[in-house]
């Protein structure tokens, strides 16, 4: 069984703060991490592997030089080998371009059985990378999985957690599937996996190594720091009885009750 | 190429709230173009979905009828709702940012060609160019799209944004009902079993009011009077990262960069210090109201009322004050 894990570097959101703001942490040259619901993906992928007869797993990221940062930490936390997709075509890519260069890459990897998304990447594409991949290579998509059952006779188990209730779907491998925060807890890098990380080599392909020849984007966007609210904080005061009424007339003012 | 479809989302042939928020969206793209709103539904028995479609403004109504009950699958729905773009050739698809419509749309862009904005908080049309602007990086960033003009623009629309237009009885639209074909419904994902949402709890992205408690609280029991605000004002329960892993109460009810994002009428965070991954989550709620004992706690930059106090005490006053003025 071959486990593709799709691992995105985003910047580090953990850096904003009152004199951060967002537009400054997109810049070149900030940090960067492995999007944090990535690492999910990556534990799930690696956990396939142990509990479910694996043979290997593999971190393929598309995205800056810069983004083998992200690979290097897949591979410290034990994944096998790590794919790189970059070409400076790509700065301005899409998800739908992201998805068809992701789904070349895994192609050219001969498939895989299970390939593992995170959720969603913090630099904003809500979900809808890994279920381009699933629709463009035609593989089932299993997204916002919560908990893996198991795989008996190639067909794989889990549950969905879905806002109108828990719902338990199995599909045929290969499948595609993104996965929520409480499916397992991300393991650490080891010391020993840190040291084979710095000495692997990682894979790259280009747009021409994948045969895809560049399109244009079906939409370009800019970036502008998000609309700033002229709240004017009004104080209630008082006892606490006299700030509940105060509250509550404002509450019924504002329509909300 | 000027029709505008929205997607209408039905469990067992109901119809969910957010297709009127995709509705209105629509409205908004088609308004001075002369093309048509049309809605596009699946399911088994569609009388009264479309019906209501109708009456809430939709131009027309294209439904696809399944021989037996239809549950909700990605690959059928996606599959026949590219057959619906082939046929009407839209300048646009939307979708509410529900889990369903944040997969189908992206199912349907790659199965389209098409370009793809989720979770879109503006919309406008100029000509034949769709310019929408949706949040990235967690709300810090605004990202203003705009749409190449030879494909459909397929996009959904975050919750809680567009106000749904009101129903209207007397309004009717011509309502074609296509039966879907066979092959478009096979589905090689297959659903085990459903263990829907306790009916009671309202659900924390759905909520019109949101109350939460941060670290103050201090500890499970010290929810209670939280929930309790929260059930007198018909709302739900949420909470800051702090509070859920010091093990008090379940991830579900995170709000925030790691947690949920929600746009309420009313959000109340009581005990909350503000942090820009709590903001991220609830920053563009219509009326924020903070309790906090320090003064120059940061959520007092984005509140819009503030009340300087000890939630053990403010908490139980206002439960009671909704108590007698709603009873
Ligand atoms: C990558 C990352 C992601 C994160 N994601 C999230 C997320 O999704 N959601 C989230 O919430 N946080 C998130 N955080 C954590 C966030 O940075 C804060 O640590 C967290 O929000 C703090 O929670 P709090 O406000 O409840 O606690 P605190 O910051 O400790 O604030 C408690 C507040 O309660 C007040 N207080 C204390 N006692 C009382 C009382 N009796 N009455 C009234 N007020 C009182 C204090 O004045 C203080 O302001 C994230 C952090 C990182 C690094
Ligand atoms: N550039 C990328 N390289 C590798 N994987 C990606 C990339 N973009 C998105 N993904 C995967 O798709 C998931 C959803 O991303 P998104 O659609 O951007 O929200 C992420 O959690 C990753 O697993």
């Amino acid at each position: 069984m071959h486990i593709i894990a799709l691992v995105k570097q985003t910047p580090d959101t953990a850096k904003l703060s009152k004199t951060v703001g967002g537009m400054q942490l997109l810049a070149d040259g900030q940090p960067r991490i492995v999007n944090p619901w990535d690492e999910y993906a990556i534990e799930v992928a690696l956990q396939l592997k142990e509990k479910h007869g694996g043979r290997k797993v593999t971190a393929l990221t598309l995205g800056k030089p810069e983004s083998v940062e992200a690979l290097r930490t897949a591979l410290a936390m034990g994944v096998d080998e790590a794919v790189h997709i970059c070409d400076p075509l790509l700065n301005e890519a899409d998800t739908l371009t992201t998805a068809r260069a992701l789904a070349a890459a895994i192609g050219k990897l001969g498939g895989a059985d299970v390939i593992v998304a995170g959720r969603s990447a913090i630099d904003g594409g809500d979900g809808a990378t890994a279920v381009q991949v699933a629709t463009l290579l035609d593989l089932p998509m299993l997204g916002y999985v919560a908990q893996l059952h198991g795989i008996a006779n190639r067909r794989i188990s889990v549950t969905r957690a879905m806002e109108y209730g828990r719902e338990t779907v199995s599909a045929e491998l290969p499948v595609v599937m993104s996965v929520l925060k409480e499916i397992a807890e991300p393991r650490y890098p080891t010391f020993m996996g840190i040291r084979k990380a710095a000495k692997a080599t990682i894979t790259t392909w280009t747009l021409a190594g994948l045969e895809l020849h560049p399109v244009a984007p079906a939409l370009t966007w800019v970036a502008a720091p998000p609309a700033q609210r002229e709240s004017q904080i009004e104080w209630l005061q008082g006892t606490p009885a006299e700030m509940a009424t105060a509250l509550v007339d404002r509450l019924f003012a504002a329509k909300a009750l | 190429m000027t029709n505008i479809l929205f997607f209408v989302e039905l469990t067992n042939d109901a119809v969910e709230g957010i297709s009127w928020e995709a509705l209105a969206a629509a409205n908004v793209l088609a308004a001075g173009s002369g093309g048509a709103v049309i809605a596009v539904m699946i399911g088994h028995d569609l009388t009264a979905a479309a019906e209501a479609a109708a009456q809430r403004g939709a131009g027309a109504v294209h439904g696809f009828t399944t021989p037996e009950p239809f549950s909700y699958l990605l690959e059928p729905t996606a599959r026949i709702l590219a057959e619906a773009v082939r046929t009407h050739n839209p300048l646009a698809v939307v979708f509410g940012a529900s889990q369903r419509g944040l997969e189908l749309s992206a199912s349907l862009a790659a199965r389209i060609d098409a370009g793809l904005a989720a979770d879109c908080t503006e919309v406008a049309r100029d000509g034949a160019t769709i310019t929408v602007v949706r949040p990235a990086l967690v709300g810090n960033v605004s990202a203003r799209v705009t749409f190449a003009s030879d494909k459909p623009a397929v996009l959904s629309v975050r919750k809680r944004v567009f106000a749904a237009p009101a129903a209207d009885g007397t309004r009717t639209a011509p309502i074609t009902l296509t039966p879907a074909a066979p092959a478009s419904l096979a589905s090689r994902t297959v659903i085990e079993s459903l263990a829907p949402k306790n009916m009671e709890e309202v659900s924390l992205t759905d909520a019109r009011i949101v109350v939460s408690g941060g670290r103050a609280v201090g500890g499970a029991a010290g929810f209670a009077p939280v929930k309790a605000l929260a059930d007198a004002l018909g709302g739900a329960l949420g909470s800051s990262r702090a509070a859920v892993d010091a093990g008090w109460i379940p991830y579900a009810h995170q709000v925030g960069q790691t947690g949920k994002t929600v746009q309420p009428d009313v959000y109340i965070a009581c005990g909350i210090s503000g942090a820009i991954q709590h903001l991220a989550g609830m920053k563009s709620s219509k009326l924020i109201v903070a309790i906090n004992k320090d003064a120059e706690a940061p959520i007092f930059k984005f509140a819009h009322l503030g009340l300087v106090g000890d939630i053990n005490q403010i908490l139980p006053a206002i439960t009671a004050e909704v108590k007698k003025r709603v009873a």
